[in-house]
């Protein structure tokens, strides 16, 4: 699994990869009521909008952490946004296709990640 | 950024604190769900010490915020509230306000945080002439606001004085409550039953934390905004500001265009007479999509004809709904309209404001 520091989550999965949000997004979010899920068959630029969740408070856009082609949304989410907040991990937002696996090696591992989080916070 | 009496209790239970019109607040405990939700089903504790506390003394108290207020504060009795805007020549919004009657000679008015410094300007400023003291006290006061169908039995616990005699816009000063002396008032910004316990500073935490002790959920700014919002109470940046008059706002009852004089008058009622270009309706969304503050709208030609002043889910509704600033034309209940959510236009229809219906116990 990659991270990127807009706090979206990819992980590959053979030909494909999943893409969320991670802990800290959802922690910072708080209740999640509403995922505004992107199109399938959309192709877009890694850094492009994927898609928007929001809480109570507001709207937080998803962005690409690599460029691809969505090839599956997690429809379970128009039902129960929640799931983000209760396994932020497994609450997949969309499904997609690589064009091109070396833009991975630009994304930050955990142990990366989670020292961004604490230089963020001093 | 300004600091509460009970900031270091929000510290404590790991509140997440956001800078709040200059004041360090604390915007969720938990959950801004579950703390709504207590206080409509419950009770529920707000830290709102960072509300102002602007005292008005002196012979000539009366006429004074007669003129400058947009109610008739003429009419109301010692130990009652009422709620005001103050408008500028113009008729756009100061701020608005609880003016609370001690006696003709001793008011207290309650202003919006960050208003509180630019409204006692403004006090001063139009003071010339009255025989008043005006006096900026708000660093005396901490402010709790207990709120919910609880509020009542659980604050009845720690008080002699029967709760019953304080009605709805009414208040009580140096009553005893857990052995701490407080003014209390049967007020709120929930669209609850509640009230609010104003204190010395050095006394709040105790109050806060007994209270808390009897079960009331402490609750953040976020609760306070969702609560605020399904009863369609104004907030002021949002849905009054220097530009949106009180007529735009649909607070014409606390407009009192007969009065003999008040700052605004001329500019009100020239308003009123040719009728308001926009008024603030209630939306409801029938697509999917959350409005947000800011966010424009639209009429059916894709016209613009507005835009949102606040908006979220309604945790006690099930439904997505917003206050918008939209042309009168399309604010007859039932007109259907368009928000431009991130690109897309989610239709949305105009419903009767609030969206919640207030519990008010009168």
């Amino acid at each position: 699994m990659k991270f990127t520091k807009n706090h979206e989550w990819i992980k590959k999965e053979g030909k494909y990869a999943y893409i969320g949000i991670t802990d800290y997004a959802q922690q910072q979010l708080g209740d999640i009521v509403y995922v505004d899920l992107a199109e399938e068959d959309l192709v877009l630029q890694q850094g492009d909008v994927l898609c928007a969740v929001e809480s109570v408070k507001t709207a937080a856009e998803v962005f690409m952490p690599v460029s691809g082609m969505v090839v599956e949304v997690n429809h379970d989410l128009e039902e129960a946004p929640e799931k983000i907040n209760e396994s932020p991990y497994e609450a997949y937002l969309a499904k997609i296709t690589i064009d091109d696996e070396s833009e991975l090696d630009g994304l930050m591992t955990e142990d990366e990640y989670n020292e961004f989080l604490e230089s963020e916070a001093e | 950024m300004k600091t509460t009496p009970l900031t270091s209790v929000h510290e404590s239970l790991k509140a997440r604190m956001v800078d709040f019109g200059g004041f360090y607040m604390p915007v969720q405990y938990t959950s801004i769900i579950e703390e709504h939700n207590a206080v409509r089903n419950h009770a529920g504790i707000f830290d709102v010490s960072h509300m102002g506390e602007i005292a008005v003394r002196g012979k000539d108290a009366i006429r004074y915020l007669y003129n400058l207020l947009t109610n008739d504060i003429s009419i109301i009795a010692n130990n009652q509230i009422m709620y005001s805007p103050m408008c500028y020549e113009h008729g756009g919004c100061v701020d608005d306000l609880l003016i609370y009657k001690n006696n003709d000679e001793d008011y207290l008015i309650i202003a919006n945080a960050s208003n509180t410094d630019k409204d006692y300007e403004w006090m001063l400023n139009n003071s010339k002439g009255y025989d008043v003291e005006i006096s900026n006290e708000s660093d005396k006061y901490g402010q709790i606001a207990l709120q919910g169908p609880q509020a009542q039995s659980l604050l009845q616990q720690l008080t002699d004085t029967d709760l019953n005699e304080i009605s709805f816009y009414r208040f009580k000063d140096n009553i005893l409550i857990n052995g701490i002396t407080a003014m209390v008032s049967r007020t709120g910004y929930t669209g609850e039953d509640g009230f609010e316990i104003y204190l010395k500073t050095e006394d709040t935490e105790k109050m806060f934390k007994k209270l808390m002790e009897l079960g009331a959920l402490p609750c953040g700014l976020g609760a306070r905004d969702t609560l605020r919002f399904e009863s369609a109470l104004p907030l002021y940046g949002h849905e009054l500001s220097d530009k949106i008059t009180p007529l735009n706002a649909g607070l014409k009852n606390f407009v009192k265009l007969e009065k003999n004089g008040f700052i605004g008058q001329k500019a009100l009622i020239e308003q009123d007479e040719k009728g308001v270009e926009v008024r603030s309706a209630g939306l409801e969304m029938i697509d999917k999509g959350i409005a947000r503050n800011g966010y424009e709208v639209f009429n059916e030609k894709d016209e613009k004809i507005g835009y949102v002043t606040s908006g979220s889910t309604c945790p006690s509704l099930n439904k997505n709904c917003a206050l918008a600033l939209i042309s009168t034309d399309y604010t007859k209940v039932g007109t259907f309209v368009y928000v431009d959510i991130r690109g897309r236009k989610v239709k949305a229809v105009t419903v009767k404001k609030p969206f919640y219906n207030k519990k008010y116990k009168r």
